[in-house]
């Protein structure tokens, strides 16, 4: 035994089977992504920036229930309502302070009209901290511009709720 | 007149040797990068140029514009020649080394001593820097790396020896072409297992790497330098790797000769089969610092004194004997 230790002790026997380890894995599949490029699969609960969503016909979805305003933990959103001519609760303020946001998701649990959704978008980083406080218009937009996304996630995730 | 041109022809000849060594000293950097990735399945820099080969002179770019900090406390002259004397000598060495029988810079009798010296007194860069910065870390980082670096050269000199033993001369020149018909990877084997894991410690790899073992000193002798100061410290100790690999291939794999002298071989230039050892060699330095954890210190130098020196001491005794015993000494005298 110790004369077999002894051997593989002065031939470096564990350095070499190192060695060619280190040799095999470095042909194998690699298993970083190129990540500006190329981006890991989320989840379709992945929750990422905020999006006010509107209804096919253009009509905002939020009816300023105050639900998520009131579940928030971190007292992130503020909402204020009026009601319009036709007789409907609508908003005329929406904010989220997306620094004290926590990202739990609690906003779209309680969205009784799927209103207020979480995206996948994780790549809102700014340069001042203004810019990240977002106002009803800046939601509305996300909205817009990721609806198509937005609605998928809802639709593969709807059997699970 | 006479003398303006021949010093502008020497230095034309500088010029020659320095930038290619600067321009692959860039790219060992990136090389030894790439490989740690690939060995831990990451893709490694591949975004500034093609396949990130312009990481490096990105790298450099930054230290350039970044404040160059002199502590109050430290040794304003000493600090700032440190790493001016570490850069100069990694990059001095370069002048004997030969890359075919002609394209040598300067073709000295005793290039394989000029190395050895120049190699040695790589550790007075890293010294000054420590004792300049008067800081904890530095100091340690400094005193370490210098007992590492003493002891190593003691047991690279005695592995010269072997070699010098089989050529009788200490012309690098001479060297490589007493290997004509054997390189002395063969017949002194373990003699260059030793030269490689001396040349790690020499170099201050993993896993040998304890003057600036992160963990323990935060970066060693470097912690007080930054910006420009700090890469000539970075791109001294990538010179002085591919010093080594350079030695290496120079001492045991027969320089610029071509592994058989046969036609598809021999007709690929000299210089090409040089570079080529010492890419493979600095392939394995690359590899080596992928897979091994970290040595500790008295291991370190239990190695360096208890093994090394004594077996490589033996094997000068085995290949006197041999060469003694079958009459081969080189009997050329030069």
């Amino acid at each position: 035994m110790t004369v077999i230790r002894f051997l593989k002790t002065i031939f470096l026997m564990e350095f070499v089977v190192g060695l060619l380890m280190a040799l095999k894995e470095m042909f194998k599949e690699k298993k970083t992504i190129n990540y500006p490029y190329e981006k890991g699969s989320l989840s379709p609960r992945y929750r990422g920036e905020h999006a006010l969503r509107r209804y096919p016909s253009g009509e905002e979805r939020c009816i300023a229930c105050k639900l998520c305003e009131a579940v928030c933990p971190a007292q992130a959103i503020t909402i204020e309502s009026t009601e319009r001519e036709d007789g409907s609760r609508k908003t005329t303020r929406y904010d989220i302070d997306m620094l004290k946001c926590i990202y739990c998701g609690l906003c779209q649990e309680s969205c009784p009209v799927d209103a207020i959704v979480q995206g996948p978008n994780f790549e809102f980083a700014t340069e001042t901290r203004e810019e990240l406080y977002y106002n009803k218009k800046k939601l509305l937009d996300n909205g817009d511009r990721w609806e198509e996304v937005l609605a998928k996630n809802i639709r593969l995730d709807k059997p699970y709720r | 007149m006479e003398y303006i041109s021949i010093f502008l022809n020497e230095l034309y000849k500088i010029a020659f040797i320095l930038v290619p060594v600067l321009v692959s000293v860039a790219l060992a950097v990136w090389l030894d990068r790439r490989i740690w990735g690939a060995v831990q399945k990451r893709k490694g820099p591949n975004v500034v140029g093609p396949f990130g080969l312009l990481q490096t002179v990105a790298d450099a770019l930054k230290y350039i514009f970044k404040e160059i900090i002199i502590p109050a406390s430290s040794d304003k002259v000493v600090f700032v020649l440190a790493p001016i004397v570490t850069m100069t000598l990694a990059l001095v060495a370069w002048a004997v080394i030969p890359f075919s029988n002609e394209l040598v810079l300067a073709d000295i009798n005793v290039g394989i001593l000029y190395l050895f010296a120049v190699s040695s007194l790589g550790v007075y860069g890293i010294i000054m820097g420590g004792w300049a910065s008067n800081s904890k870390y530095p100091f340690l980082g400094a005193i370490r790396s210098a007992a590492q670096m003493v002891s190593y050269e003691v047991s690279i000199g005695i592995i010269i020896i072997n070699v010098l033993l089989c050529v009788g001369s200490l012309n690098l020149r001479d060297i490589v072409n007493a290997q004509q018909d054997l390189w002395y990877v063969v017949p002194l084997f373990p003699m260059f297992v030793v030269f490689f894991i001396s040349a790690l410690a020499e170099t201050n790899r993993p896993p040998f790497d304890l003057p600036e073992a992160e963990a323990e000193l935060v970066s060693g002798y470097q912690t007080e330098y930054s910006g420009m100061m700090y890469a000539m410290f970075w791109l001294g100790e990538y010179a002085n790797i591919l010093l080594m690999c350079a030695m290496g291939s120079v001492l045991f794999l027969g320089g610029w000769l071509p592994p058989l002298d046969i036609y598809p071989l021999n007709i690929i230039p000299a210089p090409i089969w040089m570079i080529l050892k010492i890419l493979f060699l600095f392939f394995l330095f690359a590899l080596v610092k992928a897979i091994v954890p970290r040595y500790r210190y008295d291991q370190l130098m239990r190695l360096g004194w208890k093994i090394f020196l004594p077996f490589s001491l033996f094997y000068v005794v085995l290949t006197a004997s041999f060469l003694f015993y079958f009459e081969k000494l080189p009997t050329k005298i030069f």
